[in-house]
This record gives C-alpha cells, sequence and structure tokens, in this order.
C-alpha cells in the first residue's frame, strides 16, 4: 500500500532505487549525496533489498563499475555530487555513448575551488553535451517520482540513453518533507524487467568500443540526437502513465503554473521554483499577470513546450542557478535558441542569474525582482539583458 | 497557517531529529512539513541550528529562515552565549527552553519583534529520569518536542508521540514517547519578556 512519511530527498531518491530493484549499485561517499547510498547499504544489508553493492576507490571507477555491469545486462543505480561527477565526467559520456540505460542521482553542490558544500546548479550543468537525458526536481516527492520514471525513460527503447535527476543538495537532499512511498507489486508491473540494446555476456562475440571510422561515429552519435528527440514522447506518455497510475501528473518536460492567461512569464528550474511561485502568487494577488514555466528537463531541451506556453508573452524573466563563465546562464542560453526556432520577434527576455554557490533566494527576493523587471518592460524595456543578482542579508 | 520553528541545540542534542518527526507528527494530521539542519558541516557539541515548517497547505518556500514563530533552546546556556540574536521572535512567538523555572531571560538577549511569551521545562531532569543518555548526554529532544506541542499546538500529543514510534522503532520509541508526555505535563509559562 502506498504510505506518506517525512523522508529526506536523500532518502526519498534511495526509497524509489529499492522499488527498482537494481542489482548493482555502485558509488563513492561524498558530500551531500552519501545519505543515499548509505541508505540503499541499510537496505541490502536487512535483506530488504537484493542488490550487489561494489565498494570502489574514487567516483571514476564507481561509474566505471555501473557501466560494465549495465553492458553485461544489469540494471545499476549510482549517486554522486560536484567534484564526484566532475571526477566520473570519461565515463558519464561512455554511458551514452555507448547507448547503455542507467540511472544517477546528482545531489547538486557547487564546484570547488574555494571549497564549499552548498548548492547550486554548476555540476549539473556541467554535464549538459554527455547525451544524459537530464531532469530537475522540485522537491522531495518529485525527486521519488523522477528516479522512477528515470529507470523507464532509460529502458524504453526508443531512448536507450542514461538518466541523471539533479537535486539540489541541502535544501532537498537534507530536508525532511512528506513523500508518498509506492506499493512495490504495482511499481514492478509498471517498470517491468530490464532492456537495453545489446548485452555483452560473452554468449556472442560482440565489440565495444573499438576504432571506429569518422562516418560510421557520426551515425552513431547522430542516432543519440534522434533518440533525444524520440525521448520526449517518452518522457510525456511515461508521466501520464505514473498520473494515472500513481496520481501525480507533472506535465511532462515542463511544469506550469497560472500560465493560461498570464502576460509575463518566469522560468526556473528546481527547487528554487517554490519560492519562485510563492512570489508569483503574492504578485498576482497585487494584479500582476504572472506564470510559472518549471524547467523539468534540461536535456533534451523542451524548446516545443516553452514556444507553447511563451509565444504572446510581453516578457519572459529567465532565473539560472548556474553561470556559463563569459556569457549568460545556460537555461537562458538554451531557451532563447529554442524561442528563435518559432520567430524572429522575440518579446525582452531577461537573464537574472542568482543562487550562485549556495546563496539563498527565497519568495522575497523573487518578488522585489519580478517587481522590478515587469516595471522595467511595462515602461518600455524592448530587448532582454543579463544580470547576476548577488544576494545579501 | 505556516509556522517557521527554529531548534538551538548542541550537535549530538537531537536538533534534527526532532525537526524530522515534527514533520512526521504534521504528515498524520494532513498537514504539510519541512525539517532541516543548517546547511553546514556540524559537530558534535558545539551549537548547532534545526529548522522546521509546518502548514496546512503544501510549503512551496524553501531553505532557512532569519525570522522564527517559536525557538525551542536544549541548552538554555545558549542563551548566554548570545546565540538568540541571530533569529527574530516574531510578534506574539515564544522561546521554549530547558531550564529550570527559576530561568531568568533578559530581553537584551533576544531578537524580538514584539512580545514574546517565554516557557520552560527541566528536559535534562526528565531525559535523565528515563535514561535516555548516550555517552553522559541528555538526549532532549523528544521531551523538547513535547514542550513544543503543549506550547503551540501546531500537532496534538498524541501525533507527536505516534511519530516518535515511527522514527525510533517500539523500545527507543516508547522510553522517548514518555519523554514528550512528561515535558507535556511539566511546562510551565514564565511570562513575556
Amino acid at each position: 500500500m502506498p504510505r506518506v512519511i517525512a523522508l529526506t530527498g536523500n532518502h526519498a531518491v534511495a526509497y524509489a532505487v529499492k522499488l527498482a530493484k537494481p542489482d548493482v549499485i555502485a558509488a563513492y561517499p561524498i558530500t551531500p549525496q552519501s545519505p543515499i547510498v548509505e541508505k540503499l547499504s541499510e537496505m541490502i544489508e536487512s535483506g530488504e533489498l537484493k542488490s550487489s553493492m561494489i565498494r570502489v576507490e574514487s567516483e571514476h571507477s564507481a561509474l566505471a563499475a555501473c557501466f560494465g555491469a549495465a553492458v553485461a545486462g544489469a540494471r545499476v543505480f549510482t549517486a554522486t555530487s560536484s567534484q564526484g561527477l566532475l571526477y566520473m565526467h570519461e565515463v558519464v559520456h561512455w554511458a551514452s555513448r555507448a547507448r547503455i540505460p542507467m540511472v544517477m542521482a546528482l545531489v547538486s553542490r557547487t564546484i570547488n575551488t574555494p571549497w564549499n558544500i552548498w548548492p547550486d546548479h554548476s555540476d549539473f550543468v556541467d554535464q549538459r553535451d554527455a547525451g544524459w537525458i537530464m531532469a530537475y526536481a522540485m522537491d522531495n516527492q518529485e525527486a521519488f517520482d523522477l528516479t522512477l520514471q528515470a529507470f523507464k525513460i532509460s529502458e524504453d527503447p526508443s531512448v536507450y540513453l542514461p538518466v541523471m535527476i539533479g537535486i539540489e543538495g541541502f535544501i532537498l537532499s537534507h530536508t525532511a518533507m512528506p513523500v508518498e512511498i509506492l506499493d512495490e507489486k504495482q511499481v514492478e508491473e509498471w517498470l517491468g524487467e530490464r532492456k537495453q540494446p545489446y548485452i555483452v555476456d560473452g554468449s556472442e562475440p560482440l565489440g565495444l568500443g573499438g576504432l571506429t571510422p569518422p562516418e560510421d561515429t557520426e551515425d552513431m552519435f547522430y542516432g543519440i540526437q534522434v533518440a533525444m528527440e524520440k525521448s520526449k514522447d517518452t518522457i510525456r506518455r511515461v508521466d501520464r502513465e505514473y498520473g494515472k497510475l500513481f496520481g501525480r501528473e507533472y506535465g511532462g518536460l515542463v511544469s506550469c503554473y497560472n500560465c493560461s492567461d498570464a502576460k509575463y512569464f518566469a522560468v526556473a528550474m528546481g527547487s528554487w521554483s517554490g519560492d519562485l511561485i510563492e512570489a508569483t502568487s503574492k504578485l498576482r494577488d497585487e494584479g500582476y499577470s504572472l506564470g510559472v514555466v518549471r524547467v523539468r528537463f534540461y536535456r533534451p531541451f523542451p524548446h516545443e513546450d516553452l514556444w507553447g506556453t511563451l509565444r504572446g508573452a510581453k516578457g519572459v524573466f529567465v532565473f539560472d542557478r548556474a553561470i556559463s563563465f563569459g556569457a549568460w546562464g545556460p537555461i537562458y542560453t538554451d531557451l532563447v535558441a529554442g524561442l528563435l526556432q518559432y520567430t524572429s520577434k522575440l518579446p525582452p527576455v531577461v537573464n537574472v542569474v542568482a543562487g550562485i554557490a549556495g546563496v539563498h533566494v527565497g519568495a522575497e527576493d523573487f518578488y522585489e525582482v519580478l517587481k522590478s523587471l515587469i516595471g522595467q518592460v511595462e515602461s518600455g524595456l524592448e530587448h532582454g539583458y543579463f544580470k547576476w543578482v548577488r544576494v545579501r542579508r | 497557517m505556516l509556522y517557521e520553528i527554529l531548534f538551538y541545540g548542541r550537535g549530538g542534542q537531537g536538533a534534527v531529529t526532532a525537526s524530522h518527526i515534527l514533520v512526521q507528527a504534521a504528515i498524520y494530521e494532513n498537514k504539510y512539513g519541512q525539517g532541516f539542519p543548517f546547511f553546514g558541516a556540524e559537530r558534535r557539541g558545539a551549537p548547532v541550528t534545526a529548522y522546521a515548517r509546518v502548514s496546512d497547505k503544501p510549503i512551496l518556500r524553501r531553505g532557512v529562515f532569519s525570522r522564527a514563530d517559536f525557538i525551542v533552546v536544549f541548552d538554555h546556556r545558549l542563551i548566554q552565549l548570545g546565540f538568540l540574536k541571530k533569529i527574530q521572535v516574531k510578534s506574539n512567538g515564544a522561546l521554549v527552553l530547558n531550564a529550570s523555572s527559576n530561568v531568568d531571560i533578559k530581553r537584551d538577549l533576544v531578537n524580538a519583534e514584539g512580545r514574546v511569551h517565554v516557557y520552560v521545562v527541566d528536559a535534562t531532569r526528565i531525559a535523565k529520569d528515563l535514561g535516555l543518555t548516550v555517552a553522559g548526554w541528555p538526549l532532549v529532544n523528544t521531551a523538547m518536542l513535547g514542550a513544543l506541542v503543549k506550547a503551540l499546538p501546531v500537532v496534538s500529543l498524541e501525533s507527536t508521540e505516534k511519530a516518535i514510534l515511527e522514527y525510533f522503532g517500539p523500545r527507543a520509541g516508547k522510553v522517548n514517547s514518555e519523554a514528550a508526555i512528561r515535558a507535556y505535563k511539566e511546562l510551565e509559562y514564565v511570562g513575556e519578556v
């Protein structure tokens, strides 16, 4: 029977992984991720979870172990943060370019140096071009739901790509919230058996990763692009299926709040979207026509969904919790490029970068910034611009 | 309604656990909650902070807050160290202190927006009486939870007991819920500062 319990974001991920019944888990501890694999280890020790936990000496080896096991037919899971993810980055590409389904939880933490354990999205967006499907949760329930859905999406024959689920460290990872845990049998029936494009288990000769001429290699990578495009339908279908079965549907690649009649839109990803929604509700009460579009999937980038919602907007305000030094926030860049697939006339699209290095940005901050931005457009602002807002208390 | 509650203690006294149990108790009453530590590296014995929010609606705001409705202090000596000044107590908010009833709280040690009510309970004695100690440290968190829900009925004592049992399991749960019940009964209202 489903039941609601208080779970941290880390434990919500662990409980979802338990229901997905991976054959192999390999990970290396790092703050703030460690409680995910600690909880999974406890589950294995108590016999609740029948997985092999491979202990490794580094994150590079953790993902390499997962990759090897997955190539041989195993459902696998790993989790990491920040420097750990950077250290495994080489193998991140191996998994996607070999089209091996797997799931990784990323508990975001600012990239060093200086030493910083607080969250921004720098580690997540750093994997942008690796060929993984990348999603980010807003709360612990969504972290649970997305983790389960990640296995389904990853192993869909029209996709066959690894999936990364992001949550912010501490803000979600160490915060207890109500989370509904699903029924084991129901999940098992829905998720089904492990599926993957090929298995290397010695039963037939198969070469993986051999020297491949440019044209053939390009064809393989073109296949990843095609799969990314196809995965959008899979993501939407899985979201609907899950909604029917378990009662929570999120809107596919993006979630919209108060969008239907809005003139202005704020766009964001991750846990601070909650604060953003609270701020926009207050502004709505004061007569501002404002909606929120929350990016759930960053890769594939949901340009169709964004255009569907943002067409006709008077102003769009994109909040990025990461910075591409020397350019802008990563969501902003993609959003502008995405919208230009449909129109040559954009309204002012403003980029606000904030919350970098874990600086707290709350509903009150969003309220002030949005009020000012709408005021600027109403007074004749004609084009977008970039601003790094450094909140100080 | 949205209540923001801060727990001040020392690393090892169970402030974070208290915040998690409060969320579980809120769930039993179809309410919503968040419970979390100060985001950082904590050490046993050092002053630590845990945060909780309880509401009858889903809680969208996240992260730490600098104003609280209630502050629960596990070790009243932290007040003398000036820790209470870091967080503002909202008008008509309260302090729930682990202290004996003759404790004297000076207003200049409190960052008060307006009136602040003071409650005390001797949670250290309750914990010691019940044998709730680890390495000589009295574990006062469940007693302080009982005291909190008496002063601020954000959840019932019954839901608190149930959440304690869920968290600790039957054996440790029983003695911890006893601590909550005793503190609930023994809580004293001292007055305003």
